[in-house]
């Protein structure tokens, strides 16, 4: 793909992210830049504690206060109607950027009421675990409804949340709708998670390790509904995930984090051809192979 | 070699629900099986079933020649000394309020294994170290520890008393690829060392082909498919087998695929 005339979506610059002491700071991400454009895959890969999470959660300024802090960075989010949201680290002294003729956003300096917005209608997560991000009490549909009923007024909620299930690939919307989040498999239960970031119809949708606690042949049919999402929506995808069978198959551009620092970048089929760095060969060399023959780590 | 287990017609219920039906397999001493399936195939049921952890509803299950139902008092003890578990979510299995030397020491005590005081704990570190952990951790708590690094804790405690077989219940599932690929690395190592026979359930093919000399494929309850790791993946019979082999990402042909 070619971007040099399109503008990105999302652009990140410098992004540092400290945890701990301020004297002796654990540096989870470490000047980290990275862009995604409309209608993009884009994977973020790296072991448990690269810093993955931390730089995704950053981009809607979720990184758990005051443990985490975001010390620096900049980041820009372009609007459907090219509206830029410039955003700048408040915390380094720096004045929010009111372009001139461009609705400007400050994600660092940005009010509660402000952050809302972007959270519902901008930016949309899943996670790994869709059980623990469902609420046990109440049903699958009310759930979807909520930020329906906050972010779209006057939409009519039942039928809106029966659209989007149907969407996701749940068999039966009307009944799916009325069940608890334990009736469903953790399939089902990962597809109302999307249907519920689908809510507010997002532009970017961060999955954080979306298939990870999932078999492979359910985890195979997530994978396909995202790419059809894009495909349908024009919906830009942030996937992160540690195995690079999947954004071998799903991502076209790929960044590599490890400790804290993006370490290679590029073209998905560049990357994993032709690796440059040591650490996205070692990553490599850890996938599991079905076809015997190319693989050389089986043994010592 | 010499066979140590053999499942015969096995059946297991949950009230009205047949999770597993009329399963047969066998096991060689220092063999590994592989079994896969997706959630629900009832294949951790029929791996509990072996251990006796489960009820039988029908069959037998034959460790070392005899009917592991059989088992009372001393036979049953020294049954679960030589048949042992690891689970998926070692976090789970780890009681938090011990050290996990303490653990491990916990299961010697109880089999009177390793002599007094002394030779328990000298007994816990040389199998921390088995496992390529440090003795120096043995204070520490469960929480103090990284998911494969709990993996291998929940390995050095199954490892204590000698088994001949272990019960590996998707024991990388829950790890990163590069923790997976040194877990893998790790427990063929101590199968080379120790001549131990794994039934090491998983629902990645690519994992348990890399583990398996032999894959057994299960589907809503029943075996529909067994044979050489070799012969399921590369040439499957049944379609379920295709279908999951076609579930795996495949790295190398999304990268020979045009652009």
């Amino acid at each position: 793909m070619n971007h040099t005339h399109t503008q990105p979506l999302l652009s990140v610059e410098g992004l540092e992210v400290h945890f701990g002491p301020t004297s002796d700071p654990v540096r989870a991400v470490d000047r980290v830049d990275f862009q995604i454009f409309p209608g993009e895959i884009v994977a973020l890969v790296g072991e448990s504690g690269s810093g993955k999470s931390v730089s995704a959660l950053a981009l809607a300024r979720l990184v758990p206060e005051p443990a985490g802090r975001i010390v620096g960075g900049k980041i820009v989010f372009m609007g459907l109607e090219s509206n830029c949201v410039a955003v700048q680290s408040s915390v380094l002294g720096l004045e929010a950027k009111k372009g001139a003729g461009s609705a400007c956003l400050d994600v660092f300096g940005m009010k509660s009421s402000e952050l809302r917005k972007l959270r519902g209608n901008r930016v949309a997560y899943i996670f790994q675990e869709p059980a623990t991000s469902l609420n046990p009490v109440f049903t699958v549909g009310w759930q979807i409804g909520e930020a329906i009923r906050l972010h779209r007024k006057g939409v009519m909620v039942n039928a809106e949340v029966q659209k989007l299930l149907g969407q996701v690939g749940l068999p039966d919307p009307k009944r799916a709708a009325k069940a608890y989040p334990h009736e469903l498999s953790g399939g089902m239960q990962q597809r109302v998670m999307i249907a519920m970031a689908l809510a507010c119809d997002p532009d970017l949708l961060i999955a954080d390790e979306p298939t990870t606690a999932l078999d492979v042949t359910v985890q195979k049919q997530i994978l396909e509904l995202l790419v059809d999402l894009r495909e349908r929506r024009g919906l830009s995808i942030l996937l992160i995930t540690h195995n690079l069978g999947i954004v071998a198959e799903v991502a076209d551009r790929i960044y590599v984090m490890n400790n804290g620092k993006i370490v290679e970048s590029g073209e998905t089929k560049t990357v994993l051809r032709t690796p440059q760095h040591d650490y996205t060969k070692k990553l490599l060399a850890a996938v599991p192979r079905l076809r015997k023959g190319k693989t050389t780590n089986s043994h010592e | 070699m010499s066979e140590l287990l053999k499942v015969e017609n096995v059946s297991v219920c949950y009230g009205e629900l047949e999770a597993v039906r009329d399963v047969s397999l066998s096991l060689a001493a220092g063999e590994t099986l592989g079994l896969v399936g997706e959630s629900g195939c009832g294949k951790s049921s029929l791996g509990r079933a072996i251990l006796r952890l489960e009820k039988t509803s029908a069959g037998r299950v034959l460790f070392d020649g005899r009917d592991v139902c059989s088992f009372t008092g001393a036979a049953l003890k020294q049954f679960r000394c030589e048949a042992q578990i690891v689970f998926q979510d070692p976090f789970g299995s780890l009681n938090p309020r011990l050290s996990v030397g303490a653990a491990i020491e916990e299961v010697l005590f109880v089999h009177g294994r390793g002599g007094g005081k002394v030779g328990r704990r000298n007994r816990v570190a040389e199998l921390f170290s088995d496992v390529g952990l440090n003795p120096d951790w043995l204070r520490r708590y469960p929480h103090e520890f990284s998911g494969g690094q709990r993996q291998r804790i929940g390995l050095a405690r199954a490892l204590a008393l000698d088994p001949k077989l272990l019960v590996a219940d998707e024991p990388v599932s829950a790890l990163d690829v590069s923790v997976q690929a040194d877990m893998i690395r790790l427990l063929k190592k101590l199968q080379r060392e120790h001549g131990l026979a794994y039934l090491f359930i998983g629902h990645d093919l690519a994992v348990v082909r890399e583990m398996s000399d032999r894959i057994a494929v299960m589907y809503k309850g029943e075996m529909v498919e067994v044979g050489t790791a070799d012969q399921v993946c590369d040439d499957p019979q049944h379609a379920y087998t295709q279908k999951l082999l076609s579930a795996v990402p495949d790295i190398d042909a999304a990268l020979k695929t045009v652009e």
